[in-house]
């Protein structure tokens, strides 16, 4: 390994880039041109230095890897502490490809402010990226929210008609969320000392103060990936985002809350996690069947793939609320398929209405005359979504449930048949576009896909038959990471159960006279782990 | 009584001396040469204010009480005249050419300007109740005056009337409560009040009335709910290149006043106060949000939401403790800052000729001025506690010490008004970055569109130091540490 701090590089690289954009003079039209290759070299570079990271990576070494730190707030204790493991490793690599692939998505559909537009996602993938490889909570604070301002520009500038009234609603819900998960990072301060995860994970917090906490992180995680019933946000964002918007969303942000859950819920209030489990597991199953079935009776493809993509999410925290070794990996998996795969989705809606300025789902028909490749790699991506045996959807799933299975069977059949419904509502928007006459006299002369539009659609074609078929390269670095993070938690739980005893142990004042010197040694209640 | 003094005493307190000497000469320069002479105490003044802020920095910063205690000099009163006069000096240098516009430029501005951070500095060194008056007085009686500047405008007059009689109540209360203080305690020193209070758990009623009475004199001073009701009027009614300086330097200063009074004198009744500061710190903080939703003048609400962050600040000071009143004062000053930046971003549009009063006014900003759009909205995000930017890190440090010393409500109170304030920070970035400009009022501009140096100046310095501040906030955060470590240390 070199001496070169590689996460930083990877996360600041994009900002600088942005930089160099906005110290750009010229003629408007030269401009504009530049914008868009600078970023496209900048985020195509910043993927090819992540694909570094996973080449240098080392399976065998459960700890975080690539760890840099430095002090930041010395006053109070704030590191500058990144660090990724085999969870964290595979979102920076979903990001840094997604947005290579959604400035390349951009090309022609974003004629307005083109340099605005491409600084705006290149500072979003620093944010992304230093929020996924960040160990310290306020670091991760401050990455997580920095992600707010450059989406909220993204959706309130180059979005469609009611795009204000989206981009309010996305920026207060998830910040209102968000501060919550503040107030909760401050008292674990507070209580510890530091606020590095390390640290941290290494105190165990007393299990009513534990809820609190896990409470407060909850509300900034659950409105992130989202749950139901705080979902209502996604929708109007998906709708009214531009295409490459859109992409990103679905494909990177939606795994932010997730991420957190696996990052900081689960390893930093492991009692208070199963405690909240069944809780959880419901508004999973909700939002699985529910808005599956919101999704049925969709007229705007967008909205349609927005309410599959609360569905796939519910089947992730399902997954992550097994505690299991399959369960937790299923969603780790099931979060990469998605974020493939629904990314793919939203493109192949951005390439119709790129020709038709519309997303009714009543407008279009019979497509497959006209755009027979476009509508194979549709059915790809169709079949992905709804979890298809040999595409990547299948093995998230299919281990999600197996997950599932060993902890409530309820749960698991439940779920499948969630799975069910999911194949009828995508299954029936790919008849109702593709499929049938071509009546409408607009779509008589629209064009199949170019070389550009197919260049994308295929590298995730690729990504999604490689994940469906051969998972292993994925999973092998997965898995030691969610088993180390299972068994981790478990051992946890022993040991807080254990000093939950001690706290309970309710003294009278003769047993005050009768302890003696020599029983001091018990574990204290509140402290550091052995 | 021995009344003399020494000359230590006067060196102690030069800054102030060279401040009032120069005033004079260039009041005495403004008389004689009449309207010929406003360049000239421009320029005049901001080198007087630059040179008092060099000589402010490099007084000794060890803690030292001159003529028989009613006067001190230490870190915490270093640091807030420096921030005072470098507000000023600030708002000198980015007003020159609105006040052009805004039919002001007149001599008096600067060296009313001068007058009050005399004024203010006296405040901040004060160590006795009635020097404190003295201070307080000669600043509001500026500001007043200053309001009504454009004495032609009816709206600045009904400003100024309204500051000034809301302003003699509220100094009559405080006024009346020191007085029930000395009655009490027989003395007017902040030292002398502290020793008599050594050990008193529950003072009498009458002290605690002497005690209200004061608090509620000094929070009409950094308008904070229940007596804010001045604010909108008098930040709407005077014009832009006025309205920068009330945001900024007397909020510094009459905050630190309201720091050491009740720190250095009563901190041994903390608890007794302790429930009065909480319900106007969250009353501040709820009033000042929402009320902002419901604004369409830019000025009225920047208004409130300068009484909204007031509240954010004054949870330091219920928190009590040194940790506390440092994030307050960290608050503040990164607050102050930030404020004159905004002011800044729309003076720079003011002075071209166009006023700014509605939001709609800032529709689509960002096609016409689109460095001064983005600085703006950089400001903006800061202000509503976005990360990475510098207005974050204020709100961390209050929401920590609020959590340190186990006041989870005001800290979730805190954090849910802040998503509400983000509601109105972001409606302006709306305007500006997402609405579509209309043309035809911007051409006149366009016209008169003159780069202007001082002002680039700022407006780059605003936009760098909220980030890199952010990135490296380790000496800020160590000068507040010390000067708020020498409040404590007594």
């Amino acid at each position: 390994m070199t001496d070169l701090p590689l996460l930083s590089v990877i996360t600041f690289l994009p900002l600088i880039g942005g930089l160099f954009i906005l110290l750009m003079k010229g003629e408007e039209a030269t401009i504009m041109t530049n914008a868009r290759n600078v970023a496209l070299w900048i985020s195509f570079l910043t993927f090819a230095l992540s694909l570094i990271l996973w080449i240098n990576f080392d399976t065998n070494q459960l700890s975080y890897q690539f760890v840099e730190s430095a002090n930041w707030i010395k006053d109070l204790g704030i590191r500058y502490h990144l660090g990724i493991d085999g969870i964290s490793l595979f979102f920076i690599l979903l990001t840094t490809f997604l947005t290579t692939l959604c400035i390349l998505a951009s090309w022609e559909s974003i004629q307005t402010r083109v340099r605005e537009y491409m600084m705006a996602f290149l500072l979003l993938e620093t944010f992304l990226i230093g929020m996924f490889c960040a160990l310290d909570l306020v670091l991760f604070y401050v990455f997580f929210e920095g992600v707010l301002i450059p989406m909220f520009l993204i959706i309130g500038i180059w979005g469609g008609e009611r795009r204000i009234y989206s981009c309010f609603k996305f920026f207060l819900y998830t910040f209102l969320g968000s501060v919550l998960m503040l107030v909760a990072i401050l008292s674990i301060y507070f209580i510890t000392g530091s606020t590095d995860l390390t640290v941290a994970m290494d105190f165990s917090f007393p299990l009513a103060l534990q809820k609190w906490l896990w409470v407060a992180f909850f509300a900034a995680f659950a409105v992130k990936v989202p749950m139901w019933p705080v979902h209502t946000w996604l929708p109007d964002a998906h709708v009214e985002a531009p295409t490459a918007g859109s992409v990103i969303l679905a494909g990177v942000l939606l795994k932010m809350g997730a991420y957190g859950f696996l990052r900081f819920s689960i390893p930093l209030f492991p009692s208070a996690t199963v405690t909240f489990t069944p809780f959880v597991m419901v508004l999973s199953i909700i939002a699985i069947i529910y808005a599956s079935l919101v999704a049925l009776v969709q007229t705007d493809m967008k909205k349609l793939v927005a309410y599959s993509s609360v569905a796939h999410m519910g089947f992730v925290t399902l997954g992550i609320f097994t505690l299991t070794s399959q369960g937790v990996s299923g969603a780790v998996m099931q979060m990469l398929s998605h974020g493939i795969v629904s990314a793919a989705l939203f493109l192949c809606v951005g390439v119709i209405y790129d020709r038709l300025h519309t997303r009714d789902i009543e407008r279009y028909g019979g497509l497959v005359v006209r755009m027979p490749l476009y509508a194979l790699f549709f059915m790809l991506f169709i079949l992905a979504s709804c979890a298809l045996p040999g595409t990547s959807g299948f093995v998230g799933e299919f281990l999600i449930l197996v997950g599932t299975f060993q902890i409530n069977s309820w749960a698991a059949t439940l779920a499948a048949s969630g799975m069910v419904l999911g194949a009828s509502y995508v299954l029936w928007l790919y008849r109702r576009i593709i499929f049938g006459k071509l009546s409408q006299a607009n779509l008589k002369g629209i064009l199949d896909v170019n070389m550009r539009e197919a260049t994308i659609l295929a590298s995730l074609g690729g990504l999604v038959l490689w994940l469906g078929l051969y998972p292993s390269p994925f999973l092998n670095i997965i898995t030691p990471a969610v088993n180390e993070l299972i068994t981790n938690h478990k051992n946890w739980i022993q040991e807080e159960s254990h000093f939950e005893e001690v706290r309970n142990i309710e003294l009278t004042p003769q047993d005050i006279h009768t302890i003696s010197v020599s029983d001091f040694h018990l574990p204290t209640p509140q402290g550091e782990r052995p | 009584m021995n009344l003399a003094f020494e000359i230590i005493d006067l060196t102690l307190i030069f800054p102030e001396i060279v401040l009032l000497a120069t005033t004079f000469l260039l009041l005495i320069l403004g008389l004689f040469r009449g309207e010929y002479a406003f360049n000239r105490v421009m320029l005049l003044s901001k080198i007087a204010l630059a040179t008092v802020f060099i000589i402010v920095c490099s007084m000794p910063a060890n803690r030292e009480v001159v003529f028989h205690g009613v006067f001190i000099n230490d870190a915490f009163s270093i640091l807030m005249k420096a921030v005072v006069l470098f507000s000023a000096l600030i708002v000198l240098m980015v007003s020159r050419k609105s006040l052009a516009s805004e039919d002001i430029a007149q001599y008096e501005y600067p060296i009313l300007i001068l007058f009050a951070v005399l004024g203010m500095m006296v405040m901040i060194s004060a160590n006795d109740l009635i020097i404190l008056f003295l201070g307080l007085e000669l600043q509001s009686l500026s500001l007043y005056v200053l309001t009504t500047l454009r004495r032609d405008s009816m709206k600045a007059s009904e400003a100024g009337m309204k500051y000034f009689v809301l302003g003699a109540l509220s100094t009559c209360l405080l006024l009346y409560g020191s007085s029930i203080i000395y009655g009490y305690t027989g003395t007017t020193n902040y030292d002398g009040i502290a020793n008599i209070l050594k050990g008193v758990s529950s003072p009498s009623l009458p002290l605690m009335m002497g005690l209200v009475f004061l608090i509620a004199g000094l929070v009409f001073k950094i308008s904070a709910v229940p007596f804010h009701m001045w604010t909108p009027d008098v930040y709407e009614g005077s014009p832009t290149s006025i309205t920068t300086f009330l945001a900024s330097a007397p909020k510094v200063a009459g905050f630190a006043l309201i720091t050491r009074v009740l720190i250095s004198s009563f901190i041994n009744i903390l608890p007794q106060w302790q429930i009065l500061i909480s319900i106007i710190a969250i009353a501040s903080m709820i009033l000042g949000a929402f009320s902002a939703l419901t604004q369409r003048n830019v000025k009225r609400l920047l208004a409130y939401s300068a009484v909204g962050n007031m509240g954010y600040a004054l949870i330091g000071i219920v928190v009590g403790s040194e940790e506390g009143v440092m994030a307050s004062v960290l608050y503040v000053l990164l607050y102050a800052l930030m404020s004159i930046g905004v002011f800044a971003c729309l003076l720079n549009i003011t002075r071209r000729s166009q006023e700014i009063n509605t939001i709609e006014d800032l529709q689509g900003l960002v096609r016409v001025y689109p460095g001064t759009a983005i600085i703006l909205s950089t400001l903006l995000f800061s202000m509503a506690g976005i990360p990475p930017l510098v207005g974050f890190l204020g709100k961390l440090y209050i929401f920590k010490s609020a959590i340190a010393a186990n006041f989870y409500f005001l800290a979730i109170i805190g954090v849910l008004t802040s998503v509400v304030a983000a509601a109105y920070y972001l409606w302006i970035i709306k305007a500006i970055l997402m609405d579509e400009p209309d043309l035809t009022r911007w051409i006149e501009h366009y016209r008169n569109y003159r780069r202007e140096p001082a002002m680039t100046v700022v407006l780059l310095g605003a936009a760098v130091s909220l980030i890199w501040l952010f990135i490296t906030p380790g000496p800020l955060i160590r000068i507040t540490n010390d000067a708020v470590a020498s409040l404590f240390d007594t």
